[in-house]
């Protein structure tokens, strides 16, 4: 299986094909609804976002609290339709990557396609065997949300699927 | 009459929870592992593994399922000659919000709305109550995952509606999950009541097992029908393509108006959590 290190700069990832599985070593962040909703906002403002998300990983996540001893609990995708609309503006400022389930917009396919990015899947409801792969576990900002935190993940052979490549190949077209 | 305490109340919620976010249901499981059996392509193959995987290792290791640990949703049939010592609603709410805190399992329910401000929290829950008869009390809780609940509909077909219109609302609603609310499926379904009873039903559709079909003959005939439609759509595992989108179709009935015919489906995913106990 592939495997894939580091930062996934837009040369790391040109040839990675929908239907590809992937293991990834590296650094990503978490974020969902409430998080993007905010990331959106900022932008719209103007405003610098609490994270630099240039060449950054995000995925679609609100993990289980850690037990004693853990370092996350179960921690699987969520469905990232409802992401959508919020996905292109972060696409257009650098966002590389994105870890999630299911389907995506028209509008989210054109933006991988125009800024050569890609939309990963992973296990889907698969939580606990996904918790295995996170090593370290930091909380970046917007603590106040509980599980919608966004927090840094530091994840070893983490299974990806590719959905949705930077051609525009997309794994859940029929 | 009978006094069943809050203690006894609370100690079987605490066990329930972590039974049904940990344990994967045994006919959801054996369920599966047929479906993997049948599946040919890597990609199906390869997903319905990771289901199974994932089930050992949250029993083993005391982790959730799924970290969408649902909305809980919890079912009280009280006989009518028990007595409670305490509000029904409170005892379970309490007991729920402490077992989901210890387990370390996840905060999911937004106190406001409408205009998302308040910070995640384990309660309330959905309770509901029937009054049955005897003196016991038996509690069912479903932790029940917003992927999949995002996909329920419900529609006042025609009392006139044929059978072949039926089963279409089902499998488009299946058609329009897609790939996101983690398939393989299961299909609750009501029909009958009320728009909001036929809603109900569909949700109490999952806690049937899945091992059997549905008591009635011609209605397990139905199920079995819409269950082969339903696969004929090859979403398949994670939406990856394959023999399996849903494992099984359960219908629950109940009688209704002669103008109407409401229909319900709520789609499980394929973590399907629910335990139950009778005290
Ligand atoms: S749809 Fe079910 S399995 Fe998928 S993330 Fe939600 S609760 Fe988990």
């Amino acid at each position: 299986m592939k495997k894939l290190n580091g930062i996934l700069a837009k040369n790391k990832i040109k040839d990675l094909r929908c239907g590809q599985e992937v293991l990834y070593t590296g650094m990503i962040y978490t974020a969902r609804d409430q998080a993007h909703k905010r990331f959106s906002e900022m932008l719209r403002k103007g405003k610098k976002l609490p994270v630099d998300i240039k060449e950054q990983i995000i995925y679609y996540c609100g993990p289980n609290p850690a037990a004693k001893g853990k370092v996350i609990g179960s921690c699987g995708p969520t469905t990232s339709s409802r992401m959508d609309e919020l996905t292109p503006v972060l696409l257009k400022n650098g966002l590389r990557a994105m870890i999630g389930k299911g389907e995506r917009s028209k509008e989210v396919v054109a933006a991988i396609k125009q800024y050569k990015a890609v939309y990963f899947t992973t296990y889907a409801g698969c939580g606990a065997l996904l918790s295995g792969r996170v090593k370290k576990k930091k909380t970046v900002c917007f603590k106040d949300l509980g599980a919608e935190a966004v927090f840094a993940l530091e994840v070893e052979d983490f299974p990806l699927i590719v959905a949705i490549d930077a051609c525009g190949g997309n794994i859940y077209d029929k | 009459m009978r006094k069943i305490s809050a203690k006894l109340i609370s100690e079987t919620v605490d066990k329930l929870v972590i039974k049904a976010n940990m344990s994967l249901r045994p006919d959801v499981l054996k369920a599966l592992k047929t479906a993997l059996s049948q599946e040919k392509t890597n990609a199906a193959r390869n997903a319905l593994s990771a289901i199974i995987k994932n089930a050992s290792i949250a029993k083993k290791e005391k982790l959730a399922i799924c970290q969408d640990t649902g909305i809980p949703i919890i079912f009280v049939e009280i006989g009518n000659r028990v007595v409670v010592g305490g509000n029904i609603s409170d005892i379970i709410n309490v007991a729920i919000a402490k077992s989901y805190s210890k387990a370390y399992l996840r905060a999911s329910i937004q106190a406001d709305p409408v205009f998302r401000s308040k910070k995640p929290s384990y309660t309330p829950g959905i309770v509901h109550t029937d009054i049955v008869a005897g003196d016991k009390m038996r509690i069912t809780i479903l932790p029940k995952g917003f992927g999949s609940e995002n996909k329920a509909r419900v529609k006042m077909l025609n009392p006139t509606a044929s059978i072949k219109q039926i089963e279409d609302f089902i499998v488009d609603s299946v058609r329009i999950a897609g790939a996101n609310a983690c398939p393989p499926y299961i299909i609750g379904v009501g029909i009958g009541g009320t728009q909001d009873l036929a809603g109900l039903l569909a949700k109490k559709a999952l806690l049937r097992s899945i091992a059997k079909g549905n008591r009635d003959k011609k209605i397990a005939l139905l199920e079995k029908g819409i269950l082969e439609k339903i696969n004929a759509l090859k979403i398949g595992p994670f939406g990856l393509g394959g023999k399996n989108t849903a494992l099984a179709v359960n219908i629950q009935t109940y009688p209704t108006h002669i103008a109407g015919l409401p229909i319900a489906v709520n789609i499980s995913c394929h973590a399907l959590r629910s335990a139950s106990e009778i005290l």
